[in-house]
């Protein structure tokens, strides 16, 4: 027997939710800054003064959140289909590879505006490439997409290193990295933007990537609700049997989402190679993929609400570094834990309050309908 | 009169704004067989969960044996003497009936004992009013109607002197149900008292003493049955009168536009579900499926749709042959002219969290009406669910309504709107009016009519025998994966009923 549930307006559904997941989030890590012997509040001061406070701040809150974003849209592409596409860190990592090809062939020859449209399709392609094996087992084998997705994460580190001690790094070099980019492969910065606004900012990373993360986000957004594939990637999302019903190719429809996925997945190396660092390095993707699986979560699977749930996740990244460096009795360790609990409570535990956010609305707004859960999906 | 066994007095459960249940009085008089009906969503359900302890009333008062009972959990409501035999049967499926029995109800750490004790309890129990179940059988390996009976044994075991049953016929044949009845009543005589809740009338006619008809959450009558009729009660539960037999003139049947030919499926066990059916459809008729579920109807349907894929058949859609045995694809079926209304509106034919609209093109998202190069032409399809909700009376008339906010007929009527509307030369469609309320049923029943006498071929599989029997101009039986036997629509319900049942009526009376 289901108990009747109230639906949430749309506010409330994407608002109110996300906040009390992220106020109860904060409330046990002041527990845990507490323990450590911190003053929990000076400690959120410090933490969002670090990622807002200053234009620097912001500039690197935006930088870490332009790879959120493109890991969280890929996340929720495979989602919206019904599958958990937990390989975005291997994506990406791989995607470096596409990338430092293109930037090396092509630094000393072109201006970055013409490398960047071929780096994006060489990272584009090899995070699409990187998936398409797992969507090719989950599509006639049944092999569960989440198993091969994460050891895919495995093979990728591994040919990664491979290339970076090899081929792609500079003869002469003892560091498992290229050279660096020359200026054809840098992207230019965004910084300006923020000092229009009359902050100053000394060197941070943001830059053009985030435009494309935005732009990205505008596209997922009329690929899910606009297109056709759109339509049967949800289609199939929902109802798996409704799909075969509407006659929705299973294979052909698993392969598209994933390869988009995968696509976007890639593309989040951009941000940190050719915006950042100006080389592939190892380990360049630390951990962005995963972050994507709680932005995505936490944003309702939509392109709005993930592109804030990366700023959130840039702001942790940013104020959290901040956070360390202020108060001494706090690591690096501490911010990771910090950063677990949001992932525990936004994204694991999201549906936590919901039931009594439901009750509560149930009492007071004049609608009583069931809602939907989101739904896991077998192989 | 006797002794009330249960009083509900000024009831009053909402969800939200909605009152599922309006100052309901009612009074259920000891030793009687009360029947409750009323349309979906007239607050039956609720009403029952309220008294067997799923919910809570937002006030009012129950009273057991004439003593006021606050019944928090089912396990207040065992305690008091109420038992519930669902609609969905909550058995394990690999246990053995003793099992099931003492399931919950264990008296010892060790199951020796509290089997043992069981078994003696359960003997008397089934000596005492017929149940006629082995214990030490498997359930999965019992016919459905044997399952409730275990169902009924579980609820006596705990005491039960109220017993509760929830549209207990519904997966029933003709047979089975009488048996069911037959046991109702010797446990009436015994002084146990039965709450009936069902949606067909004719049982309710047949079987109670008292009948209260539910409407829109509160009560809005309580007859004697001996005092009224079935359309008495019809016009109570809608609030108007309704017509309880389909108009229609005779069928013009012209060439056939359908034929399956040997169709044969099995299921992903490996069992054989259809075997070697073969049957034709022709233009301006409709053809109906009787049969108990689970005799392979839900699978022929399927396969006849393309969704499953057959062992061997084929079907001919306007003298054209489609082989069902290797990549059916419901797309290409659906070019052909094929429209089909699955059975299982809630995970096939719909997708509930889509918006009205999104679903009205389900499996036509690929037509050109709809479409612009790769992107949907939203406009068009919201304009064009409009069309079919102003056609085809969908409440509420919102288009962008996600579709679990529908009820079960409006939803259904989606559906039918979908397929309807796209002008098919075949129609077929699987249970039209399961889980769809009395005033849509009529609507349905029409509209079904309307298609043959445009001059489509219908094929309606339904596990309601009295649907079938208003609605076809030909009967199929269908039983264990085969077609047992044809009748025309004026064959008897115990002749349909017996071939239903397996019994080879003809060869037996040749």
């Amino acid at each position: 027997m289901s108990m009747p549930y109230a639906k949430l307006p749309a506010w409330a559904d994407y608002g109110l939710i996300p906040v009390i997941n992220l106020a109860v989030a904060f409330l046990v890590a002041g527990f845990v800054v507490l323990l450590v012997g911190e003053n929990p509040f000076r400690a959120a001061v410090v933490l969002v003064e670090g990622a807002f406070g200053r234009g620097q701040g912001i500039a690197f809150t935006l930088f870490y959140a332009t790879t959120f974003i493109f890991s969280g849209l890929s996340v929720a592409v495979a989602a919206h289909c019904g599958l958990f596409n937990i390989g975005g860190e291997g994506q990406g990592y791989i995607a470096g590879l596409g990338i430092g090809i293109v930037c090396l062939a092509f630094d000393s020859v072109l201006p970055w505006w013409l490398t960047f449209p071929l780096a994006i399709v060489a990272a584009a392609a090899m995070g699409a490439l990187w998936v398409l094996i797992p969507a090719y087992l989950q599509a006639k084998r049944g092999s569960h997409i989440v198993i091969t997705t994460i050891m895919f994460n495995f093979i990728a580190a591994s040919v990664m290193v491979y290339a970076l001690v090899g081929f792609l790094k500079p003869a002469i070099s003892m560091a498992p990295q290229t050279r660096t980019f020359l200026d054809g492969a840098q992207l230019p910065k965004l910084n300006w933007v923020i000092e229009l606004f009359g902050a100053k900012i000394r060197s941070a990373p943001f830059n053009i990537s985030f435009l494309l993360a935005l732009a990205m986000a505008i596209l997922v957004w009329v690929l899910i609700w606009r297109t056709r594939l759109g339509y049967e990637m949800r289609t199939y999302g929902h109802s798996a049997k409704a799909a075969r019903y509407a006659g929705i190719s299973e294979t052909r429809i698993i392969i598209m989402a994933m390869m988009i996925s995968g696509a976007l997945a890639g593309m989040m190396a951009l941000n940190p190679t050719m915006g950042d660092q100006h080389n592939v390095a190892l380990e360049f993707v630390s951990g962005a993929g995963f972050v994507g699986i709680a932005v995505a979560l936490m944003g309702r699977l939509h392109p709005v609400g993930i592109v804030l749930a990366a700023i959130l996740f840039g702001m942790l990244y940013q104020g959290g570094a901040e956070l360390a460096f202020e108060m001494p009795a706090i690591s690096r360790d501490m911010i990771v834990i910090i950063q677990g609990l949001v992932i525990l409570f936004a994204g694991a535990l999201e549906h936590m309050f919901r039931p009594y956010v439901q009750a509560l609305f149930a009492s007071l707004s004049p609608r009583s309908v069931g809602i939907e859960a989101i739904k896991g999906k077998g192989a | 009169m006797a002794q009330a066994a249960i009083e509900l007095i000024g009831i009053n459960k909402s969800f939200g704004a909605v009152r599922a249940n309006r100052d309901i009085n009612l009074e259920i008089a000891r030793g009687t067989i009360h029947g409750i009906v009323g349309e979906n969503g007239a607050g039956k359900s609720t009403l029952m969960s309220i008294l067997y302890g799923f919910y809570q009333a937002d006030s009012g008062e129950i009273r057991v044996g004439g003593q006021p009972a606050s019944i928090k959990s089912p396990n207040d409501a065992i305690a008091l003497g109420i038992g519930m035999v669902h609609q969905h049967f909550m058995l394990v499926d690999n246990f053995t009936v003793l099992e099931n029995v003492i399931l919950g109800a264990e008296s010892d750490a060790l199951l020796k004992k509290s089997i043992a004790k069981a078994r003696s309890e359960l003997e008397r129990l089934e000596r005492e009013y017929g149940l006629e179940v082995d214990p030490d059988a498997i359930i999965e390996e019992l016919p459905v109607g044997l399952q409730q009976r275990v169902e009924i044994l579980k609820a006596l075991y705990r005491g039960a002197e109220i017993l509760i049953l929830d549209e207990p016929t519904g997966v029933l044949t003709p047979a089975e149900a009488d048996h069911l009845f037959r046991i109702l009543r010797q446990l009436k005589e015994q002084g146990k008292t039965i709450v009936l809740i069902t949606h067909k009338l004719r049982e309710i006619m047949a079987i109670t003493d008292t009948v209260s008809v539910m409407r829109q959450g509160t009560m809005v009558a309580t007859r004697q049955t001996t005092k009224t009729t079935v359309g008495e009660l019809a016009e109570l539960m809608v609030g108007r009168r309704v017509l309880l037999r389909v108009e229609k003139g005779e069928a013009e049947a012209g060439g056939v536009k359908l034929a399956v030919k040997n169709l044969t499926v099995r299921d992903s066990r490996g069992v054989t579900m259809v075997d070697d059916v073969s049957f034709d459809v022709r233009a301006g008729e409709i053809v109906g499926i009787a049969g108990v579920a689970g005799n392979g109807q839900s699978e022929m349907l399927e396969a006849i749709s393309g969704i499953r894929r057959a062992v061997s058949g084929s079907v001919m859609l306007d003298g054209k042959p489609i082989d069902l045995t290797g990549a059916a694809d419901p797309g290409e079926l659906r070019d052909r002219g094929l429209a089909h209304v699955p059975e299982d509106r809630h995970h096939v034919g719909l997708v509930l969290a889509f918006e009205e609209n999104e679903n009205s093109i389900l499996g036509y998202h690929d037509d050109p009406r709809y479409v612009r190069g790769p992107f949907l032409d939203i406009d068009a399809i919201r304009d064009d669910a409009r069309d079919k909700i102003a056609k085809y009376d969908i409440r509420p008339a919102d288009c962008r309504l996600k579709t679990a906010n529908f009820s079960g007929g409006n939803q259904q009527k989606i559906v039918l709107a979908r397929e309807m509307e796209q002008d098919p030369g075949v129609l077929i469609v699987g249970q039209p009016t399961r889980g769809v309320d009395v005033g849509a049923i009529e609507f349905i029943h029409k509209r079904l009519i309307a298609m043959r006498d445009q001059g489509k071929a219908v094929l309606v599989v339904s596990v309601e025998l009295d649907e079938i029997r208003s609605l076809s101009d030909r009967i199929l039986v269908m039983f264990a994966g085969r077609i047992v036997g044809e009748r025309g629509p004026e064959a008897s319900e115990g002749e349909l009923g017996l071939l239903m049942a397996g019994v080879e009526q003809r060869e037996a009376a040749e």
